[in-house]
């Protein structure tokens, strides 16, 4: 059993809030002695504010006092990746461009949070504007995997993942364009869910690829995704693309699901070439698991998901080629010294605050977009993608949902693919397709191979992340790869 | 400062990249647009694949789940005040950002 109040899961966190076996404040403190004890060698935080973090927690142990308390999330702490705004506080999509930048308001994510009780916190390192997969793209701070931390967290929601796998928190959130919250969750074995697209609301949250971003939960358990889901779900007026749709408790929800049989689709596509035979071992226990509690376990084809890779990089720079020609140097964010007159102050200030992984992925963005080009690579990419999303619904209706891999190999050195741009894009390939057709998926952990966490992905139908989420904690249930695990810093 | 840069001839033909640098409002040094050049050229090469996919008579999907006409009320509602955008502006002066000059001076 861990003996720090951050490294036990939320629920048990909420019923010791109950039962009066300890309050907020010591929980906060426990997280912050946490990070004090352990984040040097981690480097999850790109910092906190101890004083508001203690101050939120005061708070809901006076509402907690006075019988006002505003639900199981009240009093549990939930860190926040650095892409996602919290009112004064630090958002710097850990690039040099927003250095000194302080948020203006919150989030509706996080403003959903304050509603909820939870003690929101923290500023989580990640790849500059979510452009990576290892966190290595971050222009302040070096990620460590809290499971071996000559290994990359993953990325680009790393720090979200190595916080919540060091027991630093007990939540945090992070967002997931082309696998973002998934395989760093895989890499350091915690659980990650990118929820359908417009089930959250984006308000406030740093933009990268707009029909793709969505944010989510990174957890401990399954049940500690369902909560912390359930709180951040929803309509936004300040958000077109939210759905208006009902939200279910998913927490509530894990037990009445328990073992259901439901059909498992399991897409050859996702077993080709370049799977670690390891992760495919790691993935046949758990297809072994579910064919036990009497699942149908049915061989599918996604054969238009062979092109995802090359469609997400053209649809994915093209928006975020966009999306980043705010960042100007006029109204906030880095403004060149060197500039001299209204254009320059533009280029070089994009120059000097930029890094590079952000400027290739603009320059191949702005290409895609280029009269001439547009209809050959844009276009194109965009009609793939109804492909990819028509071969997933063409399947769910034979099927409850599909069991994939996350990552293609376990957690990488740090500097592992440094040089090689392609291979690093190739690492997303099991995670984009899902993102391409709008699709809610989850990351659980499923034990160790070679000492390194594996783990596996359920991908659901438009909305289903409840079935997602029974299924996941049917596996957690009979197995222990999750729950009160959380790994120690080496 | 366009002019004074070399014009680089990338491995890659069709690839400009000083023209996409102008574009893209990004000061590329001369060794990042070496450097640029080539990996573009790669992943482009990658992209070749998508020639290969049958599209003809597919619709292209800007978004999964597309939502069409949301509509609300027009209502007033709050702004940020300018104390917020003071503290977030590069330069600001009498309640205004401060930037350079855009227009000549007359005459």
């Amino acid at each position: 059993m861990p003996d720090s109040l951050s490294q036990k899961p939320a629920t048990e966190l909420a019923a010791l809030l109950r039962n009066g076996q300890t309050s907020a404040r010591e929980i906060a403190q426990s997280c912050i002695e946490r990070v004090n004890a352990v984040d040097g060698t981690i480097g999850a935080f790109l910092g906190f504010d101890a004083g508001d973090f203690l101050k939120q927690a005061d708070e809901a142990d006076a509402r907690r006092a006075t019988g006002k308390t505003l639900g199981p999330l009240d009093g549990i702490p939930v860190a926040l990746k650095d892409n996602i705004s919290a009112k004064d506080q630090p958002l710097t999509c850990a690039s040099k461009m927003l250095k000194g930048y302080v948020s203006p308001y919150d989030a509706t994510v996080t403003r959903k949070l304050r509603e909820a009780g939870a003690l929101v916190w923290g500023r989580l390192n990640m790849d500059e504007f979510a452009m990576g997969a290892s966190t290595e793209n971050s222009a302040f701070l070096k990620t460590h995997n809290p499971r071996d931390v000559t290994r990359s967290p993953g990325g680009s929601s790393g720090g979200s993942a190595a916080a919540v796998a060091a027991g630093l928190t007990p939540l945090a959130l992070g967002t997931d364009t082309g696998g973002s919250i998934r395989q760093p969750a895989a890499w350091c074995g915690v659980v990650g869910m990118k929820p359908t697209y417009g089930r959250v609301s984006r308000y406030g949250i740093a933009a990268f690829a707009s029909s793709l971003d969505q944010a989510g939960p990174l957890a401990r358990t399954v049940a500690d995704a369902a909560l912390l889901l359930h709180a951040i779900s929803g309509a936004d007026p300040r958000d077109g693309t939210a759905l208006a749709n009902p939200v279910p408790d998913y927490a509530n929800g894990l037990a009445g699901h328990r073992g259901k049989p439901w059909r498992v689709g399991v897409p050859h596509e996702f077993f080709a070439t370049g799977l670690d035979p390891a992760v495919a071992a790691a993935i046949e226990t758990v297809i072994a698991f579910y064919r036990s509690l009497g699942c149908e376990i049915k061989q599918v084809s996604l054969p238009a998901t062979a092109h995802a890779v090359a469609a997400y990089y053209i649809i994915a720079t093209a928006e975020a080629s966009s999306n980043l020609a705010r960042y100007d140097g006029i109204r906030y964010g880095h403004r060149s010294a060197a500039a001299s007159d209204a254009v320059d102050i533009y280029a070089l200030s994009r120059a000097e605050g930029f890094g590079d992984e952000v400027k290739r992925r603009i320059i191949l963005g702005t290409y895609v977009l280029t009269s001439g080009y547009y209809d050959a690579y844009y276009v194109r990419a965009q009609k793939v993608r109804t492909l990819i999303r028509d071969d997933f619904l063409r399947v769910f209706n034979d099927v409850d949902f599909l069991l994939t891999p996350v990552s293609p190999t376990l957690p990488l050195k740090l500097g592992g693919e440094a040089d090689n741009v392609l291979a690093q894009y190739l690492g997303d390939i099991y995670t984009i397709p899902v993102n391409l057709a709008g699709l809610p998926a989850i990351s659980v952990p499923c034990g160790s191979t070679r000492g390194l966490p594996a783990a596996f992905q359920l991908i659901g139908k438009p909305l289903d992340e409840a079935t997602l989420l029974a299924a996941a904690h049917s596996f957690e249930e009979a197995h222990s790869c999750t729950a009160h695990d959380p790994a120690d810093a080496k | 400062m366009w002019a004074n840069v070399p014009r680089m001839t990338s491995q890659t033909p069709g690839i400009d990249i000083n023209h996409l640098a102008k574009l893209a409002r990004i000061a590329l040094s001369d060794e990042e647009k070496i450097r640029f050049a080539h990996e573009l050229g790669g992943i482009l090469s990658y992209f070749e694949q998508l020639k290969q996919v049958n599209v003809e008579g597919v619709a292209p999907s800007a978004h999964a789940f597309p939502v069409y006409d949301m509509l609300r009320e027009d209502e007033a509602g709050p702004l940020l005040d300018t104390d917020a955008l003071q503290r977030i502006a590069p330069a600001f002066r009498d309640a205004q950002v401060v930037v350079p000059r855009i227009v000549d001076d007359e005459g």
